[in-house]
């Protein structure tokens, strides 16, 4: 696939990770957050972790909404689909994570209710179109990459007066939950692969404020192999040099100001939420957008008064732990034996981008450290 | 769970903001609500059903010049 392939190509990627292993002083540490689920995923499909030299290490971040979703909002769905005759429709990755006691949105379909999987927005108004009898919820997740196709979809429904559609708003942003974690330094950062498809939509210039505050560099990423080794170089470079910029890796899809189109219609349909609660890293203040009163008649949470649910994580996951970066995957006890990919018993196991998930996925049938590219 | 993939645009329908889009060989309809003056034969990121940003081919090739830094570099 063209834009994919000539971004994959092992012999580069090696004379790449030659050329890192020798500009790294080897007297440091170097510890590189990938925020982003995307990178988690190709670090460990790819081996590329293998490649580095002893004294740079990747740490996991948060940048998977499914991840860091806390359970009680899916446990919220849930008591709205028992509740009311409605049609749930939501992304695959959401239907298997846990709620409270075991409980998941695949186990409410199995007992009667629902619950759609989609595929896109326009997927959920197409639902919405054919059932006019019915109310159809979309339970909407997701970073600034997904808003804009949500914001999308709620522009048509009202354009359509689609009375019957409304949204279950779970929007996270990045650059305030990037803020939190350097704020409270626990995870010892030296540098952040900067998200890539997050960084279409808002732009390089979003992670000045952020870089400059902490005096953390970051480099924005693609997702392909050639992609996170350059820009691990890039940041090693950084590290070195003791610069602390943001540098753009992936230009060929990411401007300085993003996609303003995108931006535009978000903040058209979108204010921001005063606080929002994430896995892992607790209610965080103007974490999360909500939907303007204009559009309170799409807003599933006013519209059938949804109330915020405290649901405990299992006994003995550490997803929160993960997800701030302050633990690995290995490091939890119900990993690869009492939670797996099939039987998941936190959210890092969830999704493919989810750390516990490509750990798992990956790192466990690679012999002897070998990469795959 | 929101990884976006390249595609090459096919064909447009302007009046109702939509384009088909060849993703590996299997066409597709995806939304193009969120860009601007998108043209056949460009190359778009797509998400959920949506076309996020146009690929630009000329910071693709910058990209990939850089990695002629390497060639003296031994594996
Ligand atoms: S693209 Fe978005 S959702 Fe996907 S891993 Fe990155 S930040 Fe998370
Ligand atoms: S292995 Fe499972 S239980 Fe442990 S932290 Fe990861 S998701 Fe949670």
């Amino acid at each position: 696939m063209k834009y994919v392939d000539e971004f994959r190509d092992g012999d580069k990627a090696r004379r790449l990770a030659e050329l890192i292993r020798t500009e790294v002083n080897p007297e440091r540490e170097y510890r590189l957050m990938e925020f982003c689920g995307g990178h988690t995923h190709a670090i460990f499909r790819f081996g590329i972790h293998d490649l580095m030299p002893e004294n740079l290490k990747y740490v996991h971040g948060p940048g998977c909404p499914v991840c860091v979703l806390p359970a009680g909002r899916i446990e919220a769905a849930i008591e709205l689909a028992e509740a009311e005759d409605i049609i749930l429709c939501t992304y695959a990755d959401l239907m298997r994570v846990p709620a409270g006691r075991g409980d998941s949105l695949n186990r409410a379909r199995a007992r009667g209710s629902d619950i759609r999987m989609i595929y896109s927005s326009t997927d959920a108004l197409a639902i919405a179109r054919a059932n006019p009898e019915r109310q159809v919820v979309f339970f909407a997740i997701g970073f600034e990459t997904t808003t804009p196709p949500t914001a999308a979809a709620i522009q048509i429904a009202e354009k359509e007066g689609l009375s019957n559609f409304s949204v279950y708003c779970n929007h996270v942003l990045t650059p305030p939950a990037m803020r939190h974690l350097l704020s409270s330094g626990e995870a010892h950062i030296h540098g952040i692969l900067g998200p890539s498809h997050v960084s279409t939509i808002i732009g390089s210039q979003a992670y000045a404020g952020c870089c400059n505050d902490y005096q953390v560099p970051l480099v924005i990423a693609g997702f392909e192999p050639l992609d996170v080794i350059q820009s691990t170089l890039m940041l090693v470079r950084q590290i070195n040099e003791g610069r602390f910029e943001v540098e753009n890796q992936y230009s060929r899809a990411v401007s300085q100001t993003g996609n303003r189109k995108a931006q535009a219609l978000m903040q058209a349909i979108f204010e921001p939420r005063a606080m929002f609660e994430w896995r892992g890293l607790g209610g965080l203040p103007d974490s999360a957008v909500q939907i303007k009163a204009a559009f309170h008649a799409f807003d599933a949470e006013k519209r059938f008064g949804m109330q915020a649910i405290d649901v405990a994580d299992i006994r003995g996951c550490i997803c929160p732990a993960v997800l701030r970066g302050v633990s690995d995957p290995v490091d939890c006890k119900l990993f690869g034996s009492i939670c797996t990919p099939e039987q998941p018993k936190g959210a890092c196991m969830v999704s493919s981008e989810g750390a516990c998930a490509a750990q798992y996925s990956y790192g466990r049938y690679r012999l002897g450290g070998k990469s795959e590219i | 769970m929101c990884l976006a993939v390249p595609a090459r645009v096919e064909s447009l329908d302007r009046a109702a903001s939509t384009a088909v889009v060849n993703l590996d060989g299997i066409s597709k309809e995806v939304s193009t609500l969120l860009l601007d003056d998108v043209a056949v034969g460009d190359y778009v990121l797509i998400h959920v059903g949506y076309a996020l940003e146009r690929i630009d081919p000329e910071e693709a090739e910058k990209t990939l010049t850089m990695f002629d830094e390497l060639k003296g570099v031994e594996p």
